[in-house]
C-alpha cells in the first residue's frame, strides 16, 4: 500500500512540472491528474494543494463541486447514461434503471469486480439518438433495456475472446 | 508608418489565403472527393464504421480519392452523412449510411457512374440532375450565416476555412480603428445568443471603456443545457469562425488575453478547438504581432469540469480562477471587473461567430435580417418527438410553428403535438395556442418561455407536461451551487412536492404552495439559475392545469408516461397466444403464458414498467396496452 501511495505521489509530481504555481492552473492539474491515474486519490490532491502552496481544503472543495471528478477508482469499462431532456422524455431513466438492474449497482458506483462504473451525464449534445448511453467514451444511440443486455454481452464475449 | 502597417496586413494575408485556396483547388480538382460527417452526432451515429469501410474500400479496388472529415450539417436526423463530390456531378449528399451503403456507393457511383439516385439525401448546390437541399420545403425558412461552413470543411484544416473567405473580416478588422468596429457591431443590432440577449455592442464598448490592464476575453462554450447542442456543433464543425471572432472582439475591446471554455462533456470539441488554435498560431493569426500588426492576443482553451452553473459569467470566471463555480453578486459586471478583478468581456460561442459575418459584410446588412428588436438568426437544436431533429438556423420572427412543422417536418409517428420546451431549465412549455408566435427575444419571455441558448424539445401526446416540471426542477436542484437558500433550499421543496404528484400522493392545495414558493426563489436567488428554475413549473401550471388535476384527483397521467401510476396490461382478446415477442423481450421475466389458454399475463409485481413488451408485440397484434391509473387493470383469470 505503501509502495502505492509513492507510486502516486510521483506520477502526480511528474504531471505538476509541466504547470506553473498559480491557483487558474488547479482545475487542468485536477484533470490532468484524473486522466493519467482514473481519479483523484488523498495522495494526489495532497501533492497538488503543496505545489499551488494553497490550503488542502481548498482542493477538496474544487474537487468535490464539480462533477467531473472522482474520489474512488473507475472500473475498466465506464457507463454514462445520459439524462439530458430528450433522452429523459424517450425513457433514459429507464434505460439507468436497466443499467442498475444488470450491475447491481447504484449510479456513481463501480462493480466489486472493477469492471465497469455507471454514471449520469447531464447531456452529451446527440439528442438525436435519445437515449443515450456513452459507453467507454463512445456515444451509443437509442440504447434501451434490450440494447443494455446486448451491450453487456459483447463486453462478455470480448472477454472469452482474449 | 500607418500605410505601411497596413499594406503588411493586406500582403501577409494575401500570402495565407492564395496558399489556402491552391490547396482547396488541389483537392479534387480532378478525382473524386468523399466526405464523411464526422462530429459527436455522426460518430454516435456509425460515421467511424462508414469511414473505415470508405477507405477498405477504396484500397481494395487501388482508387485514390481524398477522404474528408467534415463536422455536422444540421441534419442530424440522417447521420452519418456522406456527400460525394466527383467531377462532372454536383456534390450529393447520401443520409443514413451504413458500411454497406458505403461500399456500395464507392463500386456503383466512384468506380461506376451511377450516383444511386433511390439513396440520396440531396444535392448540396442546386442542379438539373439531382433535387438538392434548396428544393426542400424547410429551405423556404433556413437563412445559414453561422452554419454555413458547418459540414461542408474540414475543421481540423485552417486551408479549408481560409479558402471559403475566413480570416478575411480579422484582415479587413486590423485595419479599422476599434471604435469603427464597435459601432459596426452596434449598428448590426447583434445580442448575445447565450439567452439573455443583451446588446453585445454596448457590452464591448463598456469593457473598451473599462479601466484596468490586462483586459480579458472569455467565449462561454460552458453549453449546459440538457437538449441544446448548437455550440457543441459549431465548435466541431467550424472551430474556426469562433476563433476569428474573438480575434476581432479583443483588438476592439483592447483585451490581451483569452480564453474558450468549453464543457467537459465535449471531448471532441475541446480537441478540435485546441487543434484550431494550434493551426492559427503557426500561421501567426493568433500570439504576438498578429499578421505583422502591433496587436498582439494570447488565446487559450479551458476545459469546464462539469458544472451547469459555470455557464453564469460569474461562476464560469470563478471556475477560470481556480475556485468552485458559484456566481457573485453584479454589479460590477464583468465587463468592468471580471477575470481577477480586471475588466472581461463574456460572450457565448454564436454570439463571437457572427462577428465575422458582422465585420465581413457591415452591420447593416446583418440588421436586415430579423425583427425590430431582435436582429439577424437564431439557431435552435430541434430534438425530442419531431421529425428532422437537428439544427435550424432560420430570421429572427419566424413562428415556432414554420421551425417545428416546416423546418422540423412536424412529430414522428403522426402523433399530436402537445408542446415544445424552449430555453432548457431556464425556459418553459408553451402550448398549441403560442405556435404561431414569431420568435425573438421579447416576444418568448412574454410568452413565459425564453430563447436561452437554443435548445427546443419538442414534445407530444405522449409526454407528461407535470414530468417534464419535475425534470427540469430536478436537473437545477442538483446543479445549485448552493450559495442562496431560496435556491438550494426552495428548489427541493418544490421538487419534493413535485415528485409526490407524480406518485399520485399529490394534494391540490400544493398547487398554491407550487405558485408561491416558485415566486420566492425567483426574488431571492443571486444568478440566472435560481431566477430561472421555477420558470417550467409555472408555464406548465399555466398552461397545463388539467394534467396537474388529473395526477392529483383521480391518480392518473394522462399520457401514461409516470411510472407510479400506470401499468402494462395484455389484452386477452388481442394476445396472439402462439406468439412469445414479449416473453422473450421481457427483462425481468415477468410475463409467462396462461396455463391452458395460452394468452400472455404480466406479473405486476414483477414489472418495472420499461416499455420494452409494448414495442415488441407485433402492430398487428397491439395487445400490449398501459393504463393508467394501475387499478383499471382486471384481477387476472
Amino acid at each position: 500500500m505503501i509502495k502505492e501511495q509513492a507510486k502516486v505521489k510521483q506520477r502526480t509530481r511528474r504531471i505538476l512540472q509541466r504547470f506553473g504555481r498559480n491557483r487558474g492552473n488547479l482545475i487542468p492539474i485536477l484533470q490532468q491528474v484524473q486522466g493519467k491515474l482514473g481519479y483523484l486519490s488523498r495522495e494526489a490532491m495532497l501533492e497538488v494543494a503543496q505545489f499551488l502552496d494553497i490550503p488542502e481544503i481548498d482542493v477538496y472543495s474544487v474537487v468535490t463541486f464539480y462533477n467531473q471528478f472522482r474520489l474512488n477508482p473507475p472500473g475498466r469499462h465506464s457507463i454514462r447514461v445520459c439524462l439530458g431532456t430528450a433522452c429523459h422524455m424517450k425513457g433514459g431513466y429507464i434505460t439507468l434503471d436497466a443499467w442498475k438492474r444488470r450491475l447491481s449497482i447504484d449510479r456513481g458506483q463501480t462493480t466489486p469486480d472493477r469492471e465497469f462504473d455507471l454514471d449520469t451525464v447531464a447531456c452529451v449534445g446527440c439528442c438525436v439518438m435519445a437515449p443515450v448511453t456513452v459507453v467507454d467514451n463512445k456515444p451509443e444511440g437509442k440504447v434501451e433495456p434490450t440494447k443494455v443486455d446486448g451491450i453487456l454481452l459483447s463486453f462478455k464475449l470480448e472477454k472469452e475472446k482474449k | 508608418m500607418k500605410v505601411t502597417r497596413r499594406q503588411s496586413v493586406v500582403s501577409a494575408f494575401q500570402e495565407i489565403k492564395s496558399r489556402a485556396q491552391s490547396q482547396w483547388r488541389e483537392l479534387g480538382s480532378d478525382k473524386p472527393v468523399i466526405m464523411v460527417g464526422a462530429a459527436t452526432c455522426g460518430q454516435a451515429a456509425g460515421a467511424v464504421e462508414v469511414l473505415r469501410a470508405i477507405k477498405g474500400e477504396l484500397k481494395k479496388h487501388r482508387l485514390d480519392c481524398p477522404v474528408v472529415e467534415v463536422g455536422c450539417m444540421g441534419h442530424c436526423y440522417a447521420e452519418p452523412i456522406v456527400t460525394i463530390s466527383k467531377p462532372g456531378y454536383p456534390p450529393i449528399c447520401y443520409g443514413q449510411v451504413n458500411p454497406v451503403i458505403a461500399q456500395r456507393l464507392i463500386r456503383e457511383f466512384i468506380l461506376g457512374d451511377d450516383p444511386c439516385l433511390e439513396l440520396i439525401l440531396g444535392a448540396v448546390e442546386a442542379n438539373d440532375l439531382v433535387p438538392s437541399f434548396s428544393d426542400f420545403p424547410r429551405a423556404r425558412f433556413e437563412k445559414k450565416v453561422i452554419l454555413k461552413n458547418c459540414g461542408h470543411i474540414n475543421p481540423k484544416q485552417i486551408e479549408h476555412y481560409i479558402a471559403k473567405g475566413g480570416y478575411a473580416a480579422l484582415a479587413k478588422a486590423l485595419e479599422m480603428r476599434p471604435e469603427e468596429i464597435i459601432a459596426q457591431v452596434k449598428r448590426s443590432g447583434l445580442r448575445g445568443r447565450g439567452g439573455a440577449g443583451f446588446p453585445s455592442g454596448e457590452k464591448w464598448e463598456i469593457c473598451r471603456n473599462a479601466k484596468g490592464k490586462p483586459k480579458y476575453l472569455i467565449c462561454n462554450g460552458d453549453e449546459g443545457d440538457p437538449g441544446a447542442f448548437m455550440d457543441r456543433a459549431i465548435l466541431e464543425s467550424d472551430p474556426h469562425s469562433v476563433v476569428e471572432g474573438m480575434l476581432i472582439a479583443a483588438y476592439a475591446i483592447g483585451a490581451r488575453y483569452g480564453y474558450i471554455y468549453v464543457r467537459a462533456e465535449y471531448p471532441l470539441a475541446v480537441q478540435r478547438a485546441r487543434l484550431a488554435l494550434r493551426q492559427a498560431r503557426k500561421l501567426n493569426l493568433l500570439g504576438r504581432n498578429i499578421l505583422g500588426s502591433d496587436f498582439s492576443f494570447e488565446l487559450r482553451l479551458f476545459q469546464g469540469s462539469g458544472a451547469f452553473v459555470c455557464g453564469e459569467e460569474t461562476a464560469l470566471i470563478a471556475s477560470l480562477e481556480g475556485k468552485p463555480g458559484t456566481p457573485y453578486y453584479r454589479p460590477p459586471y464583468p465587463a468592468i471587473s471580471g477575470l481577477y478583478g480586471k475588466p472581461t468581456l463574456i460572450n457565448n460561442v454564436k454570439t463571437l461567430a457572427f462577428i465575422r459575418h458582422i465585420i465581413g459584410n457591415g452591420g447593416e446588412s446583418f440588421a436586415s435580417i430579423g425583427t425590430k428588436g431582435s436582429k439577424g438568426t437564431a439557431v435552435f437544436a430541434l430534438a425530442g418527438k419531431v421529425v428532422n431533429t437537428g439544427l435550424a438556423e432560420v430570421p429572427m420572427g419566424t413562428t415556432l410553428r414554420q421551425v417545428i412543422f416546416d423546418v422540423g417536418s412536424g412529430i414522428k409517428e403522426g402523433k399530436r403535438f402537445k408542446a415544445v420546451q424552449i430555453g432548457g431549465p431556464s425556459g418553459g412549455c408553451l402550448p398549441e395556442s403560442a405556435l404561431d408566435l414569431p420568435i425573438d427575444f421579447d416576444s418568448l419571455t412574454d410568452a413565459g418561455a425564453m430563447m436561452g441558448s437554443g435548445g427546443m424539445i419538442v414534445l407530444d401526446e405522449d409526454d407528461c407536461m407535470v414530468e417534464i416540471a419535475r425534470y427540469f426542477l430536478e436537473f437545477t436542484q442538483r446543479e445549485s451551487c448552493g450559495k442562496c437558500t431560496f435556491c438550494r433550499l426552495g428548489t427541493k421543496q418544490m421538487l419534493e412536492v413535485l415528485g409526490e404528484f407524480t406518485k399520485g400522493k399529490g394534494k391540490i392545495e400544493d398547487l398554491a404552495l407550487l405558485s408561491q414558493l416558485a415566486e420566492d426563489i425567483k426574488a431571492g436567488s443571486l444568478c440566472g439559475l435560481g431566477k430561472t428554475a421555477p420558470n417550467p413549473v409555472l408555464s406548465t401550471l399555466r398552461f397545463f392545469r388539467d394534467e396537474y388535476e388529473a395526477h392529483i384527483k383521480e391518480g392518473r397521467c394522462p399520457a401514461l408516461m409516470c411510472r407510479d401510476l400506470i401499468a402494462y396490461y395484455i389484452i386477452p382478446e388481442k394476445c396472439e397466444r402462439t406468439c412469445d415477442a414479449c416473453v422473450g423481450t421481457c427483462t425481468v421475466e415477468a410475463i409467462s403464458s396462461h396455463p391452458t389458454k395460452r394468452y400472455k399475463i404480466i406479473d405486476q409485481e414483477k414489472c418495472v414498467k420499461c416499455g420494452t413488451c409494448l414495442k415488441a408485440c407485433p402492430p398487428q397484434y397491439s395487445a400490449v396496452v398501459k393504463l393508467s391509473p394501475p387499478s383499471l387493470v382486471p384481477a387476472s383469470k
